[in-house]
């Protein structure tokens, strides 16, 4: 083999190498996929209505991110069902309660988890007993607005 | 008028049997794929040729149309408030649409004209007659190593396309425009999904990967042997790669289903 092939072949290995690199990097960073493993530890919570939350959504306690949402679905009883990701190094009161709030007046929701005053700590895969739905402005809006109306007609 | 009926009926009859034509070319070199050994001499020579040397051409228009993407973003987003969303915007338009298309066509007039006109001119020169008289076959020694370079130099590119447009989004946007760094990663991090987005873009880039490498293979080795032939071998590699791209594109992402 001659010095010209080798430095071509070496020219396309850097290349292709790099190339996974690319494809790995989007994947694991950008698409967020992680490895299923014994990881992090997960907990539920249940809501009335999670209004815009959706899977990748963070949780935060005091406004530091300390985990994700990882699944939201319907329970037996179709309330909606969400398993939040939290950071394994985190020891959570048992009576920790979660509520779904909103970043600004329309930006995205988040899920602020509140720590409570309890010794015994919640356990991977319990459930947080204390939640508090998403604000459904819309409703509320809708509300007020029947409430003028029946005002108005009396 | 019985004239123009007819030429219509010959041009359907053209586009028909050049399908067939092309399908058998590229059953030819799937037998080729899966029953001989892969010379991976000349498969390692074309894939430096397509893939390594038209990495600075990838990167750059990347690089390029990430950062139009976040001024432009930029620019539409202030007017709603929702300029915390311009990596979303940048990532989402990258990975599921412009990354994939984009690449496809700078491979294609970069790398599949290149090959096209190569093979017709191993055409015209009568090499391809040769190689047979030696009882060796030219979809096996020259198509097939080709072909499969494009195809697997395509992923590879459309990531590099990507990275580098994400990069170009951020620089404009956080050193440019004065967006907030994290805020830009979050909201990409957040809204790009594994399934949707990233397994879409690679999927279509193998795709246009096959198109690409198969039509620029195949219009070389059926070149007209004239310098003329060549000339419309190259120019009808380009069109035709250029069209199935944009069509299947639609038909992929229809059938994905985001």
């Amino acid at each position: 083999m001659d010095s010209s092939t080798s430095g071509r072949d070496l020219a396309v290995g850097v290349f292709v190498l790099a190339g996974l690199a690319a494809v790995a990097y989007l994947s694991v960073q950008v698409g967020g996929l992680s490895y299923s493993g014994p990881r992090g530890f997960e907990v539920v919570a249940t809501f009335d209505n999670v209004g815009g939350l959706s899977a990748r959504s963070p949780a935060m306690i005091s406004g530091v991110k300390v985990g994700q949402v990882k699944t939201i679905g319907l329970d037996a009883d179709l309330r909606a069902r969400v398993v939040i990701d939290i950071d394994p190094n985190l020891e959570l009161p048992a009576d920790t309660s979660a509520a779904i709030r909103t970043q600004g007046l329309l930006g995205d929701q988040f899920i602020a988890l509140e720590p409570g005053a309890e010794e015994v700590l919640l356990g991977p895969g319990e459930e947080i007993l204390y939640t508090d739905s998403a604000l459904d402005l819309e409703s509320l809006i809708g509300r007020v607005v029947h409430d003028a109306g029946i005002d108005d007609e009396n | 008028m019985k004239a123009l009926v007819a030429r219509l009926g010959r041009a359907c009859i053209g586009f028909v049997s050049g399908l067939g034509a092309i399908t058998r070319f590229a059953g030819a070199i799937g037998v080729v794929v899966l029953t001989r050994p892969w010379r991976f001499r000349s498969l390692s020579r074309q894939l430096y040729d397509a893939g390594a040397l038209s990495f600075v051409l990838i990167s750059a228009s990347g690089m390029t149309v990430g950062m139009v993407l976040a001024l432009q973003g930029y620019n539409t987003l202030t007017r709603f408030g929702a300029e915390s969303s311009l990596g979303a915007v940048v990532g989402l338009s990258l990975i599921r649409e412009l990354g994939p298309v984009l690449t496809a066509l700078l491979v294609t007039g970069r790398a599949g004209s290149a090959k096209a006109a190569e093979i017709g001119a191993m055409v015209t020169t009568e090499q391809l007659d040769g190689l047979r008289m030696m009882s060796i076959d030219p979809v096996d020694y020259v198509a097939t190593p080709r072909a499969l370079a494009i195809f697997f130099a395509m992923p590879l590119l459309t990531a590099f396309f990507i990275l580098f447009g994400i990069l170009g989004g951020y620089l404009v946007g956080v050193n440019f425009l004065g967006l907030d760094s994290g805020t830009y990663l979050a909201s990409l991090e957040t809204s790009v999904d594994f399934r949707d987005d990233i397994v879409a873009a690679f999927l279509k880039a193998g795709i246009f990967g096959m198109l690409v490498g198969l039509i620029s293979t195949y219009r070389g080795t059926t070149c007209t042997p004239t310098t003329e032939g060549v000339s419309a071998a190259t120019t009808s590699t380009v069109v035709t790669a250029s069209v199935c791209i944009l069509v299947s594109d639609y038909v992929i992402t229809a059938l994905w289903g985001v």
